[in-house]
């Protein structure tokens, strides 16, 4: 270590690379994803829904160019679709938990112990059910729908939100910045805003780029079930279910939908550990 | 220690209150009325005499406060109400089902285990060899992929394109231990792949930290071979923080159970979870979903005695 000469070593170039690897392979990933899924109509030749006695789970070839499922509905089109379905649920749902979690944290932080135990309380209990009990436990209650699919996985990712921000907020809360802030006279709102907010942002972008990952798992879950937008909606996790049911006549329309899901967590899980290395200078050695 | 239980086991309690009420509350605060589900939904059109008479037999006419105290009351005693479709206990449901989502997650703890703690360790002592980042690239891909897909693929390769193993079905252990190993495999490695993805990554990046110490230094000057270094005294210390970590992927697996039971027609827990979705019997609903929380408080406390145990340092906080 050669941290006593003032600045820290810079690390050989090799390992500084490879830390950055898995945005470089991340972000590519993603920008694609969201290209195929705004531009899912101009992309795609067939409609995701028109279905084609003539073609029932046809291999890939130069109509079909993946193949079709068992009501000959065109599999890459069906996909293309349903990265919307996934994207969006994704982002929507992680900027409530986000938001809801970052209200929550900053204010278990400065409102005062009761209210700090009860918000933190609260938080660890929701944290002991298994999210996808909790889940088809609501869903089947609300009803089936993508609102409602936002809702419940929004609601459920709060805690570890509020957790994250909470204890970022206890930390920077005693620096000296932030007490000469509130020497000067600041409100708590102002110190929230102008000086502990910019400063976990780290953290709570770590937080939200795993966060996607796992809302796409639960999200992919639930639609497996059953239980995600109701049918036609081309939902990877129900096609993934839907072709299980033939896998005998052919794997292909299985394997589309998996490897989708998997590379899209994938990329999100990526992006979060690379930036977890990138902004957190705690673990960089 | 002792000092430590007993506190560490009060704080589950409160936990467990604390679990109990969000789930009564999550009932009463949600749209949905149960009493129009047990109806027959929107659809059935009951009239206002059927629905007085079934609020009153719930016990949903009394004032809340009312019915949380009886709620939290009974479900202490371990009355879970009944089945809404056959008039069954609850509890009596659970009880016969939960031994069966066990057979699947304790084999799926031990393989996670077992795979996980070694594969750790060879990624670490093999640190900026080849062998380190394909062992952790397949890692973060175990943890990104779904379990149903896991699930999916497996079937679709030893049931379909090998035809090595049945695809689904339960047989009991009592009846024919064979058949029953044989339909146990798939969905265990199904449900075992992401545990075990994340066991490994623990355990690599402990043993990474505990191999920087001091005390390895020491151990290495003292002439020690490298074998003994890595297995007796930084494995013993890396495995500290991966007890944690097993200990919420036990919690973790009664989620995946969920979908893994789908698949293979396992019929523990979940099973009867889903069933009771298309039915919304959902006094079977919100008994799973409590007894699961329940087992995620549990296991957590255990690990956290084992981890007391294993670590004097907790103890003395």
């Amino acid at each position: 270590m050669s941290e006593a000469a003032g600045r820290p070593a810079r690390p050989p170039l090799r390992h500084r690379l490879r830390r950055h690897a898995q945005i470089l392979v991340a972000l590519p990933l993603l920008a694609a994803l969201v290209l195929v899924a705004a531009a899912a109509p101009i992309l795609v030749a067939h409609e995701p829904n028109t279905l084609n006695p003539r073609a029932k789970v046809q291999p890939p070839g130069r109509v079909y160019v993946l193949g079709t499922d068992e009501f000959g509905r065109d599999l890459l089109s069906r996909l293309a679709y349903g990265a919307r379905i996934t994207l969006i649920v994704a982002f929507a749902s992680v900027i409530l938990a986000a938001v809801g979690g970052t209200a929550l944290g900053t204010v278990a932080a400065y409102a005062g112990r009761v209210a700090e135990a009860a918000i933190m309380r609260t938080m660890d209990g929701m944290l002991c059910f298994p999210p996808i009990l909790l889940g088809i436990f609501v869903v089947t209650f609300l009803g089936q729908s993508l609102a409602n699919l936002i809702l419940v996985i929004g609601v459920l990712y709060i805690p570890r939100f509020t957790r994250v921000v909470h204890s970022s907020t206890l930390a920077i809360r005693e620096l000296e910045y932030v007490e000469s802030a509130r020497a000067l006279g600041s409100s708590a709102v102002r110190i929230i805003a102008r000086a502990i907010l910019p400063n976990i942002l780290a953290p709570i972008l770590v937080q939200a780029s795993l966060a996607a990952g796992h809302a796409i798992l639960m999200e992919s879950g639930l639609s497996f079930l059953g239980l995600g937008p109701p049918p036609p909606a081309p939902s990877w996790g129900r096609m993934v279910e839907q072709s299980g049911r033939y896998m005998q006549l052919s794997l292909l329309p299985i394997i589309w939908p998996s490897a989708a899901i998997s590379v899209t967590v994938l990329a999100f899980n990526l992006l979060g550990d690379g930036l977890r290395d990138l902004l957190d200078p705690r673990l960089r050695k | 220690m002792l000092r430590y239980l007993l506190r560490r086991t009060g704080l589950s309690l409160l936990l467990l209150f604390v679990v109990a009420t969000i789930l009564f509350f999550s009932i009463h605060l949600l749209p949905g009325d149960p009493v129009l589900l047990i109806l027959g939904g929107d659809a059935a059109q009951p009239t206002p005499e059927q629905i007085a008479t079934v609020r009153a037999k719930l016990g949903l006419d009394k004032p809340l406060w009312l019915q949380y105290v009886t709620w939290l009351e009974r479900v202490i005693r371990g009355d879970l109400g009944r089945s809404l479709v056959d008039d069954r206990p609850v509890a009596r449901d659970l009880a016969n089902r939960l031994p069966r989502t066990l057979q699947l997650v304790v084999p799926a703890t031990l393989i996670a285990t077992a795979l996980g703690v070694p594969l750790g360790m060879f990624a670490a002592r093999r640190r900026g060899r080849l062998a380190d980042p394909l062992a952790s690239s397949t890692a973060l891909l175990g943890f990104s992929m779904p379990v149903f897909v896991v699930g999916m693929l497996l079937v679709a390769l030893f049931s379909i394109t090998l035809g090595w193993l049945p695809p689904t079905g339960y047989v009991p252990f009592g009846e024919d231990p064979l058949g029953f190993l044989r339909h146990l495999i798939l969905p265990a490695v199904a449900l075992a792949a992401a545990p075990m993805a994340i066991t490994m990554r623990m355990t690599r990046s402990s043993f990474l930290e505990q191999s920087s110490l001091d005390y390895v230094r020491t151990a290495r000057a003292k002439g020690l071979p490298e074998p003994a270094v890595a297995w007796r005294h930084v494995l013993k210390n890396a495995l500290l923080p991966v007890v944690t970590v097993v200990g919420l992927q036990i919690g973790g697996m009664f989620a995946g159970a969920v979908l893994v039971e789908y698949i293979f027609s396992w019929p523990g827990l979940n099973t009867l979870l889903l069933n009771s979705i298309s039915t919304r019997d959902y006094p079977i609903i919100q008994g799973v979903v409590l007894l699961a929380a329940v087992l995620f408080v549990f296991v957590n406390l255990i690990t956290d005695l084992c981890y007391a145990f294993v670590n004097p340092r907790i103890r003395y906080e």
